[in-house]
């Protein structure tokens, strides 16, 4: 097992190795988890109540209120010629005003994709989440937005892969229209057209 | 090609150990890292003008206005105090905001200090990056860290037909390094074998491809050339910086290519007069927080062929007897990942490389110039600079 | 200093209690706007560009992530400061003096009205082993301070009621403010009292807005042919983080950089140098805490000052109504005294000028619980 054969030069205990190496000053002492439950240092808990509301904005609430009528919006602009979503007030590259509101279809390809196997704070997934950059059709050059593979039907890397690759075409799923509220989740998923 | 107004030497450089958890606040790993800054450059306190002190997300610690309360460890009581930030750039970006703080003429000592404290983050330190996306249309789908990474890699993987097993060997690579490495958290001797048997943790970035979360501090001393000259006879010289923010739209970009980190570093390589990257730098320490990093910012830094550092590495060009070290430290892979600290320790590196000071980690051929690099925000920042003695 | 640096353009958008209309990033784009054309310049000539931001006023890890888009600074140097609009201000001046840059945005912005628990808020910002698990308010430490400098300078709190009469009332004739109102100094001192003796309307309200300034090296400065506004000297200190330690009663952290800013801009008597100041008023008490730091004032000046309430006296303080009338946006503040200060030497200042402003003084804080803040001296042409 490769878990056994990671080591660590250090030890809490003992920092003479480390002191001999660099005796001038003191460099930090590791603690193990055993010293937490042990009660050996003490702790002092805060839970943070911070809660905010964001303003989303001219392009951004536009796009929301496109996403409740089951629509994926774009912005164009016709300095650089992009179309792009999600959308902007402005075009980043020539900064000025974007010119024209485009709906683009809800179809895409897999730009890129993975598989993953842990929540955020590292515990094991039963099943795996396929988060995805998808490229919305439409859209030039070809761009797009994070979002979730489904429909899949598969839990092992393999078995994924034999259905899902980068250059797939996709599809949204949507909500049903009573539903959705104007979020990025008003798309469950996307999944495969193939 | 601009004219710079004075010239900026780091004479002095400290390091905590890198540690899953340390029984130290951060204010005291800044202080541990800080004062050692300054007994290796013969400095005191006293001697020091301004401080610039880096950090990470205010999440891990729990505490707002970070910079502000880690001021008095960073050695800042009453003097001019300042955070720069730019996400996991940060720690390379410390150095360059104090080269400009000196070559201005407004300082001739800095300190330069850079702390993180993972651990205080509970119940998981990647609780931390869960707002980092945006909040409208990515924390919605409930992201997090792992994902953005994997699908970096998944595509610079499937662009240039990289395989796995060429990833792992960069784990491997930095992990031995890190064996010499006196403040190293994980470091070991694996194969690569080893290191695509630990878990698949979001394909296709398996666990031993991910460094650890850490505590950790580093500091350095920068003084402008007058100063320098007076207190070291091994001045080692700040020859070039370069920083680059590319779009905050990351579904929009080329993930497969670093462009931000190029153009960082072409503004180094300019400054520096630095015309063939692959010749003149004899050492370099890219950003390793996930081991496709290492290759990724290799290609970007123009020190290995797009798409051909898998090959070099695989080659042993980039062993610490190769034609081009890389990570001789141990990197973040091998070192630790105490995010901000671990990109000056990156600084340190270089430093210690050059005055020929690195120990069992010294890299042969006496190195004249080397380069640190790091990386943050959305896959987004390139930090990048250029030391030479 | 030595090699000039001026401040070449200015963008603000008007500070408002809210601004459901526009995101951060549209809100931003506005002001960067305006500054690019009032100084003439488009984002491909800036050689660098600056952000104020701290993660727990945005709601969001790594704010630094969100930042060039508005600026037009895609694929460029960008890089935050975690603090005050001055020390951004500072570093600003400090790439284009170290040759590395001649033309530098720097951008400050606020929604504070997308906090929905600004005591929370602060409460991260105390020390928490130390500190927060006493409970005390943000406003319950500003009263501490209050308090101390009443007592060293044997003031009467009505002199601070008169520093909210004078803000409020110069905040009428600013179109940028949000909060101008004619009040007297019994009506102020007949509002609740917060924590005693600090009163509601000693407190400044918070505001939403955006700034960019466009900060430029002496040559290009007189290439670009707009009248330059000078900035003279630049300091910040931060005297310390622990509340047990910090000198209540006087603003170390100013008397530490107005020295600076005053030796590098060559002032040896501020009291006739200086025509105007914009100086932090986030609490009214601190108004004339900075200006006795600044060397401005003693603090009986000051309370006739304020009780005249006329700002073509002797040294008009605040002209622009301050935070108390404007409205307080955290770390952009300093900027939009900045942009005040620049719009008072140019001349530019409308209903609220200044006559014969020539010469200011722009001093920031950085709020409870910081002992942080700048001083920067800005001068006409």
């Amino acid at each position: 097992m490769a878990r056994k054969r990671e080591s660590s030069p250090q030890n809490p205990h003992d920092v003479g190795r480390v002191m001999r190496e660099i005796p001038e000053r003191p460099r930090g002492t590791p603690l193990k988890d055993q010293d937490i439950r042990e009660g050996k240092v003490s702790l002092i808990a805060w839970k943070p109540h911070l809660e905010y509301r964001w303003d989303s904005g001219v392009a951004i609430s536009r796009f929301l209120l496109g996403l409740k009528e089951g629509k994926i919006l774009g912005v164009r602009c016709h300095s650089c010629g992009r179309t792009v979503t999600p959308p902007r007030a402005f075009c980043e590259w020539c900064f000025r005003p974007v010119d024209e509101w485009v709906e683009l279809k809800d179809t895409g390809t897999v730009n890129t994709f993975s598989i993953c196997y842990v929540t955020w704070d590292m515990k094991p997934l039963e099943i795996p989440q396929i988060p995805a950059v998808i490229e919305i059709d439409g859209t030039h050059p070809r761009v797009g937005f994070l979002h979730l593979l489904g429909g899949i039907g598969e839990k092992d890397v393999e078995a994924i892969r034999r259905r899902v690759r980068v250059g797939m075409r996709v599809q949204a799923v949507w909500k049903s229209p009573a539903e959705r509220v104007g979020a990025i989740t008003d798309i469950l998923y996307f999944q495969p057209l193939e | 090609m601009r004219r710079i107004r004075r010239k900026v030497a780091v004479v002095g450089a400290g390091l905590t150990l890198f540690m899953r958890r340390a029984l130290e606040t951060g204010k005291e790993l800044s202080y541990y890292a800080a004062s050692q800054a300054l007994e290796s450059a013969g400095l005191r306190l006293r001697d020091i003008e301004a401080v610039v002190v880096s950090s990470g997300p205010d999440a891990f610690d729990g505490v707002h206005m970070k910079g502000e309360w880690l001021s008095d460890g960073a050695g800042g009581y009453c003097k001019p105090i300042m955070r720069s930030y730019v996400g996991g750039g940060s720690g390379v970006f410390s150095i360059i905001h104090g080269w400009y703080m000196v070559a201005s003429g407004m300082f001739d000592t800095v300190l330069v200090v850079a702390e993180e404290k993972m651990s205080s983050c509970q119940p998981h330190p990647q609780g931390a990056f869960l707002t980092i996306f945006d909040h409208t249309l990515e924390r919605p789908l409930g992201p997090n860290l792992l994902w953005i990474f994997a699908l970096e890699q998944s595509r610079y993987m499937h662009t240039y037909g990289i395989s796995n097993e060429e990833i792992a060997l960069v784990s491997v690579k930095n992990k031995r390094n890190a064996l010499n490495h006196p403040c190293a958290q994980v470091a070991a001797e694996l194969t690569v074998q080893d290191v695509l048997s630990s878990e698949v943790v979001a394909w296709p970035v398996h666990r031993l491809m991910v460094s650890p979360v850490s505590d950790g501090a580093a500091a350095i001393v920068l003084a402008s050339e007058h100063v320098a000259k007076r207190i070291t006879d091994k001045p080692v010289w700040v020859e070039g910086v370069g920083w680059c923010l590319d779009t905050s739209y990351w579904g929009n970009r080329d993930l497969a290519y670093p462009r931000y980190v190029e153009y960082a570093a072409r503004m180094a390589y300019e400054m520096a007069g630095i015309r063939e990257p692959r010749k003149e730098i004899h050492v370099v320490e890219p950003y390793d927080p996930f081991a496709y990093k290492e290759l990724h910012h290799l290609e970007g830094l123009l020190l290995a062929e797009r798409g051909k550092a898998a090959e070099d590495l695989v080659n042993g060009r980039f062993d610490r007897d190769g034609e081009l070290p890389s990570c001789p430290s141990g990197g973040l892979m091998g070192v630790g990942n105490p995010i901000a600290a671990a990109g000056l320790m990156k600084v340190c590196e270089i430093f210690w490389q050059l005055r020929g000071e690195a120990g069992k980690r010294q890299v042969p051929g006496n190195p004249k110039k080397g380069l640190a690099q790091a990386w943050g925000d959305l896959m987004q920042i390139g930090t990048v600079v250029v030391l030479g003695r | 200093m030595d090699e000039g640096v001026a401040i070449l353009g200015v963008g603000v958008t008007p500070l408002r209690p809210i601004s459901p209309e526009l995101s951060q990033r549209e809100l931003i784009f506005e002001a960067a706007t305006k500054a690019y054309i009032d100084a003439g310049t488009e984002p491909a000539e800036i050689h660098s560009f600056i952000s104020i931001s701290e993660d727990f006023h945005e709601g969001t890890s790594i704010t630094d992530e969100y930042t060039p888009d508005q600026l037009g600074a895609i694929l460029r140097p960008v890089h935050t400061i975690a603090g005050d609009g001055l020390q951004g201000l500072a570093a600003a001046c400090m790439l284009i003096q170290s040759g590395i840059a001649d033309l530098v945005a720097v951008e400050g912005h606020c929604k504070t009205s997308n906090i929905l628990n600004h005591e929370e808020v602060f409460a991260m910002a105390l020390d928490p082993i130390y500190e927060r698990p006493v409970g005390v308010p943000s406003h319950a430490i500003a009263a501490l301070e209050m308090r101390r400098y009443l007592h060293e300078t044997g003031l009467p709190e009505e002199a601070v009621a008169g520093v909210v009469v004078k803000n409020r009332r110069n905040a009428l004739r600013n179109p940028l403010a949000s909060y101008g109102a004619s009040l007297t100094v019994e009506e102020v001192q007949a509002s609740p009292l917060l924590a005693s003796p600090l009163r509601v309307l000693h407190t400044s309200p918070y505001a939403d807005g955006a700034v960019v300034l466009i900060v430029a090296s002496a040559a290009r400065a007189r290439r670009k042919g707009r009248k330059p506004v000078w900035i003279k000297g630049i300091g910040w200190a931060t005297e310390t983080p622990w509340l047990a330690e910090r000198s209540w009663g006087r603003a170390t952290y100013t008397v530490v950089s107005a020295q600076m800013a005053y030796r590098m801009a060559g002032i040896s008597r501020p009291r006739k140098e200086i025509h105007f100041a914009e100086v932090d008023d986030t609490y009214a008490y601190k108004e004339l805490q900075h200006l006795q730091a600044l060397e401005l004032l003693t603090p009986q000046e000051a309370t006739e000052l304020t009780r005249g309430g006329d700002f073509e006296g002797p040294l008009p303080v605040n002209a622009s109504g301050g935070s108390l009338g404007m409205g307080y946006c955290f770390d952009a503040t300093a900027l939009y005294r900045v942009a005040e200060a620049t719009w008072q030497i140019r001349g530019e200042a409308g209903s609220h000028q200044v006559p014969g402003a020539r010469t200011g003084v722009v001093c920031s804080w950085r709020g409870v619980p910081t002992t942080t803040g700048g001083v920067v001296v800005l001068q006409a042409d």
